[in-house]
């Protein structure tokens, strides 16, 4: 198929950046929608000019690193899925299909579709651990018995690979799903209640000292979620923080 | 409870909370003006009951107003905060993907319920003060002295056909605002679980019903005085 790409362009961090158009030919319905980039890019050298950057690791869906806003939808217009795993199938002949990179203030852009997500780093870093004694006494993991549903839960939490779509998507540009993922993964667990109350507080302070939106509870994080973290995430957060507080 | 305020999750638990008293005073005023279809006599003595009781007057109406100052002035700090957290905008954005219109546009449903609220303050609640602690008049009868004034009062406004027609607009916002706060300010509140299928029902049937409800009220008195 034949497409026309319009994608953002943006040499730096202060460059004020635009959208360019360009054409791709004779892409394969098959191919995932990095490899049609990768086919973009090469085209570009072969010009002599400069490829788009992007960013990608696994592609296999596993490392949360692609992050493109495609045709007004993170990771484009398929469910479940991120940009690697998207398939031009989803595509017709002769579509124009527009990319920019994730937008948030707390996600600056560094150059062109790459964006700076280490905000979510430090949200983890204030409280997204257990501290666990390795002293040589650990406790055998099976001698702690988990109520299989909480197990189960915690797994769903946990299977957030923080790639910020939720961030993308929400028109507030909150990390409440992120967050609210990373709390509950801990918080359902044994091993995650002994420090649950600090671990809430500091997260969500760090959240909110990012610059990150106010969630409004709109679901276009759950909707977009590559992952199909459950906005049940977001209410546990609210619950765990609520409670917290109150215990001071 | 130190910064909980301060916070963006306190911040939404108070808007949730104002949310839950605003939703339970709406029930509450529809609840006594429905009876005014039924009965101009029950409805005069219910006014003049809310009218008078020190209760109602001097506890439960400044927690009103504190809650209606509090959810407009929170929402809107809200709004400009969450629009600051995007400093470029997208260039092709599809919210309709993955969101209801209801909940992208709080903001704007909310300010057109403020429009709507201002005008009615004017038309019912800044005379009826005026009255009752201005004129320190207190009896709610007419002035010729014939009984109460409030079912009067209330057939009189919706003479004219445009204060029906704005009233019926700020009903549609007011359903088109609880459409998705009735349910979200549950989730706020971190009310998440097996119940909330059937919340989000009764939420949707209470944002339908209690407008339709108060329109039904205002073309009823129009087209019978």
């Amino acid at each position: 198929m034949n497409l026309t790409l319009k994608i953002w362009r943006q040499k730096g961090p202060q460059d004020k950046g635009k959208m360019v158009d360009y054409k791709v030919t004779e892409i394969s319905e098959h191919m995932s929608f990095l490899e049609m980039m990768d086919v973009l890019n090469e085209q570009l050298i072969n010009q002599g000019e400069e490829p788009v950057a992007f960013d990608h690791d696994c592609r296999e869906g596993i490392c949360g690193m692609c992050s493109m806003y495609i045709n007004g939808e993170a990771h484009g217009p398929d469910r479940g899925v991120t940009t690697c795993q998207l398939h031009m199938r989803m595509f017709k002949d002769g579509d124009t299909i527009t990319i920019e990179p994730f937008r948030a203030k707390a996600f600056p852009v560094i150059k062109d579709l790459v964006v700076d997500r280490s905000s979510f780093d430090r949200i983890q870093h204030a409280g997204g651990f257990i501290s666990v004694n390795t002293s040589g006494n650990t406790q055998d993991a099976n001698a702690i018995l988990i109520d299989k549903h909480a197990a189960d839960e915690a797994m769903d939490a946990a299977t957030c690979i923080g790639c910020g779509a939720c961030v993308a998507s929400c028109k507030n540009s909150s990390a409440m799903l992120f967050v609210g993922a990373k709390v509950s993964q801990y918080a359902l667990l044994p091993q995650g209640r002994v420090e649950a109350t600090d671990r809430v507080q500091n997260m969500v302070a760090q959240m909110d000292l990012e610059g990150f939106g106010n969630c409004t509870n709109t679901g276009a994080c759950e909707v977009e979620c590559p992952k199909g973290i459950s906005l049940e995430n977001i209410a546990r957060m609210n619950r765990e923080f609520f409670s917290a507080k109150i215990k001071g | 409870m130190s910064g909980f305020l301060n916070s963006s999750i306190g911040r939404k638990y108070t808007m949730a909370l104002s949310a839950f008293f605003l939703m339970i005073f709406i029930l509450q005023h529809f609840a006594i003006n429905i009876l005014s279809v039924f009965s101009a006599d029950t409805f005069n003595e219910t006014s003049h009951f809310m009218g008078t009781n020190p209760l109602v007057q001097y506890a439960l109406q400044p927690v009103l107003l504190f809650g209606v100052i509090y959810h407009f002035v929170m929402g809107f700090i809200l709004e400009i905060k969450n629009r600051n957290a995007r400093d470029v905008k997208y260039v092709r954005n599809n919210g309709a993907a993955n969101s209801t219109w209801m909940s992208r546009n709080m903001i704007w449903s909310g300010g057109f319920i403020l429009v709507f609220l201002i005008i009615h303050f004017l038309d019912f609640w800044f005379p009826e003060i005026n009255t009752k602690y201005i004129q320190g008049d207190m009896s709610g009868l007419l002035a010729d002295g014939d009984g109460y004034r409030y079912y009067e009062e209330l057939t009189h406004k919706f003479v004219p056909i445009w204060r029906v027609a704005l009233y019926c607009i700020g009903f549609v916002f007011l359903s088109l605002h609880l459409l998705h706060g009735f349910s979200s300010a549950f989730q706020s509140v971190g009310a998440n679980n097996k119940y909330t299928k059937g919340l989000k029902g009764f939420g949707k049937a209470y944002a339908i019903i209690i407008p339709l409800g108060f329109i039904f009220i205002a073309l009823f008195h129009h087209f019978n005085h």
